[in-house]
């Protein structure tokens, strides 16, 4: 699978989503700057982390605007993949690719910690090879993530089955303790109702290593190139 | 000249922070009065902060020179080789004055300032580690600037995306009017591939880069160089905004425009901004430079020379090009959507001209600006110092409850848990952190090589107030003792010099001595200094800080694999002390938080036995025989012991016995240097104990790990058995109760 | 053309900046508040045929960038000249 990894001015998961994708996973990644249109040859692209555009205006609200973002809606429609992490995340809902926003986290600070995330929806391309309940460790690293939408959304995004992961307890409880910024019901991660383009505040590409992190965040990518289900060794539904 | 500027007299001078005498050496090099602009030229380059005008004599003290330092003092930063054709460049630097005036921005502009002094050397920054002092979290006051000061670095690194890893927080009244706010960074770069401040090849175009010119921070440098009183915050205004947005395009355009080979040197604009770099440049060449001052990207209206020249507007480069080749320079910067605009040339001769429109406003020889006046003043010890010392701190009572005495000084804010702080920093990106804030020293990998870094950043000013000589020395070792302890070796040393008055001769004594002190610890250890900064004129009214020398040290793991945490791994583990037996209650965190009094004697130091000791450690975590190892610091082995146990994945308890003979309080607090805790699995218990008798150091099993509590014996008396749930919430509230 | 935007978060959505500034405020004695709420300002000057002119292409601006409609609201003013030089002379 050939990936790009979008660079705005301002992104700083850019390098270390390119490290994970060519030195751990050994697939074809390239940059991709945000001026560019064109991703023809490119099976997904990362929308990654970092402070585009110094998020002076709103969290991604510039780079929700610029040309590699506008060119998304055609290459998801051509079947394409779109992953969009922490200002990623931010940016594909300003954008209108995802619904709902990220607005300031309830504590008014930022937040860098270890958090985890139980897995709600299995029928997207990023979490097939999970389990539903299955409880994943990911660091979050925003000041911005806290999660919102209307009444009217969120029940279409229940209906729709498009909540993906919710903030949790190492056990899988849904609690307000386990609650790292205020999102409403405790939402770290939505997708898109065919499950092509999905957000989350969590950085996988920090979890995809033993050595740093751990390998949750190894478990979507897997689950994407299909190495999850194939080889039998890992979780099945 | 314009008719508005004020006419160039001694009392200017004066005001400028200059002296009569300073003003004179002026004239006498000009051979005429200096214009208003030459003047200020002078007052910014001749400032305590530019010139090191007092503390000069004693730095050449230190050693700087070793055979992996490719780059040591005078340069943007220091680079030490690591092999694998890799370096690294780290400098610490204070942005104590600026942080009391305004907290955020103060914060923010020094994680600015060091990042850039890191990436004009060619380097990527990789790590962040800050090193804060204040008074009591008690005071509303104080919290606000701790709050200020936390979510400015947090702001800033994080935006700029740079990982905070480390550093540490420490507590005292005398830093309530002078807060501390000193940051450390870490860079990599090719070895061959360092950038330096030259300003080489008469005609080469200079080129200003970065963000416009405004009128902030004139005479930042100036004000470095002042003492506070009740009239500090009237001085705002010339406190610099940080926009660390810019900053990471400028990181981005700068490591770009130095791959094509296009630039022949480059220097950050900082304190002193261009004046400084105009300056700088050209005399580390030999060379001159002229300037057409109207050329700088200007933000505000109707700047005059001086303040274009003497504004410290962050997120500015100053870079010399090969001539020839200004377009691919350009091209970089537009793709950034940064200013790229040529401001001069480097010229054959050793003067600096600056122009406006044409009509020369300064011309001065760049020699008589970088060459600024040294002194070698007076110093005193203290009358006080020798009484203080006698102090014996035995002469009072012992605790009863030993275990509740533990628990206090668990949640004194200088021990207990800095998560409050940690959490609002991003410690991750760039996946290189091996090790997260809260163990001895961070660590972070070298990708693409199978080596590590580890970094830590200490500094006691009880124990400098106290002995600077020694105390400054015990900074040095406990710093590279922590590192030995994340099992690097150290390689290199910066450190940030924090005191009063150079004018006061107690000071000077303070500060000559501590750089005595330093330089020992730095020899015997085999350590160079390759860079670092002196702040003087830490005080408020009169009052002091405690002498502050905080010493950051770089280390080097072989295998990234092979590192070690302090925090204890599972029960059944055998726990040694390895080192010293030697440990006071003089000038120690028991003494302060249960008596509020710092006197008393530090322990003595064996420089042999600490090189030894953390040499015995390196070779254990490389070997892969400790389970943790945790250095021995504020509040002796028994707080020391409850971090191992409280700080792991999970708490595991342990059970101790350390000998009789001394009373309990000196036993479990008492404070020593060359002391480190260490937990060993039963298997590699023979291949420990072989390589300890190898090391020929003192080290005793003192107990082993298990259990929900920590009990501790001194000799035949029970002296604490205390439930860990209750040691790690008073560790955990000590700190973040005052800020919630 | 001198306009001023307002944005702020709309009424629905809580203000947690506004809600710790209120608070601040009280700690300081100011308990006499019923509500605050934090929002920002931005101020342009527009090349324009006539106000009107000038308040449609600010409207379509903060439609575009300037505001997220799910979170905030706007409101446009098209101010008189001299007034914006006046209130940043006075800051």
């Amino acid at each position: 699978m050939r990936f790009a990894v979008v660079v705005f001015p301002g992104t700083w998961s850019d390098c270390d989503f390119h490290y994970v994708i060519s030195e751990v996973l050994h697939q074809p990644v390239k940059y991709v700057w945000h001026r560019e249109r064109s991703l023809d040859d490119v099976d997904c692209v990362i929308l990654p982390g970092g402070f585009s555009y110094g998020d002076y205006l709103r969290a991604g609200a510039v780079a929700g605007r610029s040309p590699v973002v506008e060119s998304l809606g055609g290459f998801v429609e051509r079947g394409g993949y779109v992953l969009g992490s922490c200002n990623g995340f931010q940016i594909l809902c300003e954008a209108g690719l995802l619904p709902g926003a990220l607005m300031r986290n309830e504590c008014l600070q930022y937040r860098c910690q270890s958090t985890h995330l139980v897995v709600e929806q299995v029928e997207t391309p990023f979490t097939r090879g999970l389990r539903r309940g299955q409880v994943l460790t990911m660091p979050i690293s925003h000041g911005e993530g806290k999660y919102h939408a209307d009444p009217e959304t969120l029940a279409l995004l229940r209906k729709r089955n498009q909540i993906v992961f919710r903030y949790a307890t190492a056990e899988g409880a849904v609690t307000r303790a386990a609650n790292p910024n205020g999102s409403v019901e405790n939402i770290a991660g939505v997708a898109s109702p065919e499950g092509t383009v999905l957000g989350l505040m969590p950085h996988p590409e920090r979890a995809a290593e033993a050595a740093i992190g751990g390998t949750d965040g190894l478990l979507l990518f897997q689950s994407l190139l299909g190495t999850l289900v194939e080889d039998g060794s890992f979780l099945k539904r | 000249m314009t008719g508005a500027e004020p006419k160039v007299t001694v009392d200017l001078a004066r005001a400028l922070g200059l002296t009569g005498e300073e003003y004179d050496r002026i004239v006498k090099r000009l051979g005429r009065e200096p214009s208003y602009t030459e003047l200020g030229l002078f007052s910014a380059l001749w400032s305590e902060h530019c010139a090191y005008k007092h503390s000069r004599v004693f730095l050449r003290r230190l050693p700087q020179t070793g055979p992996r330092v490719l780059q040591g003092p005078g340069e943007n930063a220091g680079a030490v080789d690591i092999g694998d054709g890799w370096a690294v460049v780290f400098k610490i630097e204070s942005h104590n004055h600026p942080s009391f005036i305004e907290p955020f921005q103060g914060a923010a502009t020094g994680v600015g300032g060091i990042l850039r002094d890191i990436f004009t050397m060619g380097a990527r920054p990789i790590a962040i580690l800050d090193s804060l002092r204040f008074g009591d979290p008690d005071d509303p006051k104080t919290r606000k600037l701790i709050e200020g000061v936390v979510s400015g670095i947090s702001w800033y690194g994080n935006c700029f995306g740079c990982p905070t890893v480390g550093g540490e927080m420490a507590f005292a009244p005398e830093y309530a009017g002078n807060p501390l706010v000193n940051v450390l960074c870490v860079g990599l770069v090719r070895a061959d591939e360092i950038f330096r401040a030259r300003a080489a090849g008469v005609g080469n175009p200079v080129f200003y880069v970065g963000n416009k010119t405004g009128r902030d921070g004139i005479h930042g440098a100036t004000m470095a160089s002042a003492t506070f009183d009740e009239h500090a915050e009237e001085r705002r205004p010339t406190v610099q905004v940080g926009d660390p947005f810019t900053e990471k395009l400028l990181l981005e355009a700068c490591l770009e425009a130095m791959r094509t080979g296009a630039i022949v040197g480059i220097q950050d604009m900082g304190a002193a901004g261009l004046a400084c770099c105009t300056s700088e440049m050209p005399a580390r060449s030999g060379t001159g430079m002229e300037v057409e001052i109207s050329r700088v990207p200007q933000r505000e209206w109707g700047m005059t020379p001086y303040e274009i020249l003497l504004s410290e507007s962050q997120e500015r480069m100053l870079l010399v090009a090969a001539r020839g080749r200004e377009e691919e320079i350009r091209r970089v910067f537009a793709k950034w959507e940064l200013d790229a605009v040529q401001i001069g040339q480097v010229t054959e001769a050793d003067e600096l001209v600056v122009r406006e429109r044409d009509e020369v406003v300064a011309r001065v020889p760049v020699a008589a600006l970088a060459d600024g006046p040294r002194y070698e003043k007076p110093t005193t010890e203290p009358a006080d110092l020798a009484g203080l010392r006698a102090f014996d701190p035995l002469s009072l009572a012992e605790p009863r409850d030993l275990g509740a005495t533990l628990a206090t000084l668990l949640g004194a804010p200088t021990i207990a848990s800095k998560e409050w702080t940690f959490r609002q920093y991003d410690q991750q990106v760039g996946i290189n952190t091996l090790v997260l804030p809260g163990s001895d020293a961070a660590v972070l990998r070298v990708k693409g090589t199978r080596r590590a870094l580890a970094v830590k950043t200490d500094g006691n000013g009880r124990q400098v107030f106290l002995d600077p000589r020694r105390g400054a020395a015990m900074a040095v070792c406990e710093a590279a003792r922590n590192v030995s302890c994340a099992g690097g070796r150290p390689i290199g040393v910066t450190d940030c010099l924090n005191f009063g008055s150079p004018e006061r001769p107690e000071i000077l004594w303070q500060f000559a001595e501590a750089i005595d002190g330093i330089a020992e610890a730095c020899r015997h250890l085999d350590l160079p200094v390759v860079g670092g900064n002196v702040s003087f004129y830490n005080e408020t009214s009169g009052q002091a800080v405690l002498p502050t020398p905080v010493i950051g040290v770089v280390g080097l793991l072989e295998d990234a694999a092979r590192h070690s945490t302090q925090g204890f791994k599972a029960a059944g583990h055998r726990v040694a002390l390895l080192g010293g037996e030697a440990v006071s209650l003089g000038g120690s965190e028991y003494l302060w938080t249960l008596h509020r009094r710092l006197a008393g004697a530090l322990a003595p130091l064996d420089l042999e036995l600490e090189r030894r000791v953390q040499a015995a450690v390196q070779n254990a975590v490389e070997a892969g025989l400790v389970a943790s190892a945790h250095d021995c610091a504020e509040g002796g082995i028994a707080v020391a012991l409850a971090e191992c146990c409280v700080t792991g994945r999970q708490r595991v308890g342990a059970q101790i016995a350390l000998p009789g003979g001394i009373r309990g309080d000196l036993a479990l607090f008492g404070e020593g240097p060359s002391r480190i805790v260490v937990s060993v699995e039963p298997a590699r218990v023979r291949a420990f104990e072989a390589l300890m008798a190898e090391s020929a150091i003192p080290w005793r099993w003192i107990g082993a790990t298990g259990g929900e509590r920590l009990r501790m014996a001194v000799g035949e008396a029970d002296a604490i058995d205390a439930p860990l749930e209750r040691l790690e919430s008073a560790w955990r509230s000590g700190f973040e109760r005052h800020m919630a | 053309m001198k306009v001023r935007v307002l944005i702020r978060l709309r009424s629905s959505i809580l203000d947690v900046q506004g809600s710790a500034v209120k608070r601040a405020l009280g700690g300081l004695g100011f308990d006499d508040l019923d509500d605050l709420r934090v929002g920002k300002m931005i101020e342009l000057e527009v090349r324009a045929a006539s106000p009107e002119a000038a308040r449609g292409r600010v409207d379509e601006m903060c439609r575009k960038l300037l505001a997220n409609p799910l979170l905030e609201d706007y409101t446009v003013e098209v101010l008189p000249a001299g007034d914006l030089a006046q209130a940043r002379a006075g800051r």
